[in-house]
């Protein structure tokens, strides 16, 4: 699991531009959500400002209802803020329509989620590949990058499997290489490990440790305190808005 | 479906051929109600039909006709000693082969010179020819009706749908009835003016001059016209309703129509069964859609645009569709071959319809696909990826 992974992905698409190497890779400049509610305006982030450097490990913390969900789902490009700017590798991407965001997230970020989120009928090798295939990448070189990871995370046994064939670890290892395929600038886990058992969690936790040293950008939301003390940087929210940011 | 339809129309259009579409057929009948004539000796005779004046208006006074060629049909007994067959005796005139489209298969048919002779000179048909002469050549031979020899000189070719310009308007019998042709001189010099015709039970004596009139006209679009002066002229010198005029042009026009009233209702048929179908393939995408909600979430937060969704579903729905579409043309090839091999029905596959079949059944999919592609692809993610 040592060999940084290199790969020319397909060409991104025009709406993403060129990664701008000072600077952040995060740049959260007063983000704010709002939702409209029947009647009422309900504020899910009130004027969020933070920068995340490359390399760093960050774990958002806080409460149920704090805000951590609406802020992945920003950072994650799956929606768009109410106010406020978000800088993605020196691009600003709040302003970006759907197409737009799509092409940012194939090409940009990668998503572990705690659910897995794999696509059932697709094997392990195939669900690698289906950011590739988005990025219009040649199949033989998709199927390439795919075993490639699916052998980083262990899986080199099971790339014909289905799922639902797998334990809940094995799945998760399959979706950590399928948000690596596309070589993204940051990684955003959410509760990665909040369905694992604690042994399979633990592993996890080490492909996440191997991924910083590598120097991937991740950022991990998550209410397990033990689990965010892996972390390096903690920033903890409540009420929609920075409550602490804390660097051990 | 379609393959029955054009074997019909197919089958249409060949009777027609042999009949000739630049030909007009006219028919003595029997009248509805049967008024008896007493002649001088006595007997009931039923006197009606073509009469030679008819034939001679027709030829002198209409325009546009090449020629109108007159047939006295006479049912009757031919032996070659004691093999019988039950043919029409048909006197006519020399032109008949050309203007009836009937060649002749060997020998020849009689001439100008036979005819002016009134020779006792026959033409048989195909079938009878082997049902008298199973053996050996007909030709040479002579054949006994009544008690007249006659000399065959000719055979003509087998007409296989010809049935239908006998049968048509006279009583089935005739329609199985071989034709037995000799000239128009020879057969009134036999047979008289005034014929015997035995029916179940009673007998009676008819005068018919003429019992076909074959009238060809010059030009194939001055066939309607020409029918029409033909039917006023006809109608202005019978008192009764004793003659039918058959069109082989109209019956044409009329094959063409049923053929188009047969295809419309099958069109409709089928676009029914296409909107079903189609209405059935919307639902199941829905149905698909609803319960991949989260696929689609996944697929668009790993990169996927609104449009790779819309053309995975589409794309889906077609191969549905034309799934389908592959069974339909096959059961569309069997079963016009079942049809044709025990209904006995003639059913043409032209080329184009299995491709057209498919193309639709693949369209359908497209058009009845995209609205729900369409809802796939308007999915919020974030809900999609929250969805159970």
């Amino acid at each position: 699991m040592s060999t940084p992974l290199n790969l020319a992905a397909g060409t991104p698409s025009s709406a993403v531009s060129p990664v701008s190497a000072i600077g952040p890779i995060v740049g959260l400049e007063n983000l704010r959500k709002t939702y409209q509610m029947g009647g009422t305006t309900v504020t899910a982030l009130s004027g969020l400002s933070l920068e995340i450097q490359a390399g760093e490990y960050v774990a958002i913390m806080g409460p149920s209802g704090c805000g951590k969900s609406t802020l992945l789902n920003l950072l994650g490009c799956l929606d768009r803020p109410s106010g406020g700017r978000y800088f993605l590798g020196g691009q600003d991407v709040s302003g970006l329509d759907d197409d737009a965001l799509s092409a940012i997230r194939g090409a940009r970020l990668g998503f572990v989620f705690q659910s897995y989120n794999l696509i059932q009928q697709l094997s392990v090798v195939e669900n690698i590949e289906v950011p590739l295939f988005y990025q219009n990448c040649p199949e033989e070189q998709a199927r390439q990058i795919a075993t490639d990871l699916a052998r980083r995370v262990g899986l080199e046994t099971r790339l014909d499997h289905k799922p639902f064939e797998l334990s809940g670890g094995q799945q998760q290892r399959v979706a950590i290489a399928r948000a690596l395929a596309n070589d993204p600038l940051v990684i955003l886990a959410d509760e990665a490990t909040g369905n694992l058992d604690s042994a399979s969690g633990r592993e996890i936790l080490g492909i996440f440790d191997d991924l910083r040293r590598q120097g991937k950008t991740l950022i991990m939301v998550t209410h397990d305190v033990e689990v965010g003390e892996r972390a390096r940087r903690i920033i903890r929210l409540r009420d929609g808005e920075l409550e602490s940011d804390t660097c051990h | 479906m379609l393959a029955i339809g054009e074997g019909a129309s197919f089958k249409a259009q060949e009777i027609i051929k042999t009949l000739g579409s630049q030909n007009i057929l006219l028919r003595s009948q029997k009248p509805g109600e049967e008024e008896k004539v007493t002649n001088r000796r006595d007997n009931y005779v039923l006197e009606y039909g073509l009469k030679n004046e008819d034939l001679k208006r027709i030829r002198n006074t209409i325009p546009g006709v090449e020629t109108a060629l007159p047939a006295r049909v006479v049912r009757d007994y031919v032996w070659n000693i004691t093999v019988r067959v039950d043919v029409d005796v048909v006197g006519t005139l020399p032109e008949y082969p050309i203007v009836r489209n009937h060649p002749i298969a060997m020998g020849r048919f009689f001439n100008q010179a036979d005819l002016d002779a009134a020779e006792s000179v026959c033409v048989l048909g195909k079938e009878m020819a082997q049902k008298l002469f199973p053996l050996d050549e007909p030709l040479g031979r002579d054949v006994r009706i009544g008690d007249n020899y006659y000399r065959v000189i000719g055979v003509m070719e087998l007409r296989t749908t010809g049935s239908f310009s006998e049968g048509n308007l006279e009583d089935a019998g005739s329609a199985s009835r071989d034709r037995m042709f000799i000239p128009l001189e020879t057969a009134r010099h036999r047979y008289g003016e005034v014929l015997f015709r035995r029916r179940a039970g009673s007998s009676e004596l008819e005068r018919v001059a003429l019992h076909e009139i074959t009238v060809k006209v010059v030009n194939p679009q001055d066939v309607i016209p020409v029918a029409d002066a033909i039917k006023d002229v006809l109608e202005k010198n019978h008192k009764k309703k004793d003659y039918a005029v058959v069109v082989p042009l109209e019956l044409l026009k009329k094959a063409e129509e049923t053929k188009k009233i047969f295809n419309l209702v099958l069109g409709s048929i089928a676009a029914i069964s296409l909107l079903v179908g189609g209405i059935g393939i919307m639902n199941i995408m829905l149905a698909n859609v609803t319960e991949r909600t989260r696929e689609i979430g996944i697929r668009r937060a790993l990169g996927a645009r609104r449009q790779d969704i819309t053309t995975q579903f589409v794309i889906e729905a077609v191969i549905l569709s034309a799934s389908g579409g592959l069974l339909g043309v096959l059961l569309g090839v069997l079963i016009p071959f079942a049809v044709s091999h025990f209904a006995g029905m003639r059913t043409i596959i032209t080329p184009g319809s299995p491709i057209l079949a498919f193309t639709i059944s693949g369209l359908i999919g497209v058009v009845f696909g995209l609205y729900p592609a369409l809802r796939a692809a308007t999915m919020d993610p974030v809900e999609a990826l929250r969805h159970e």
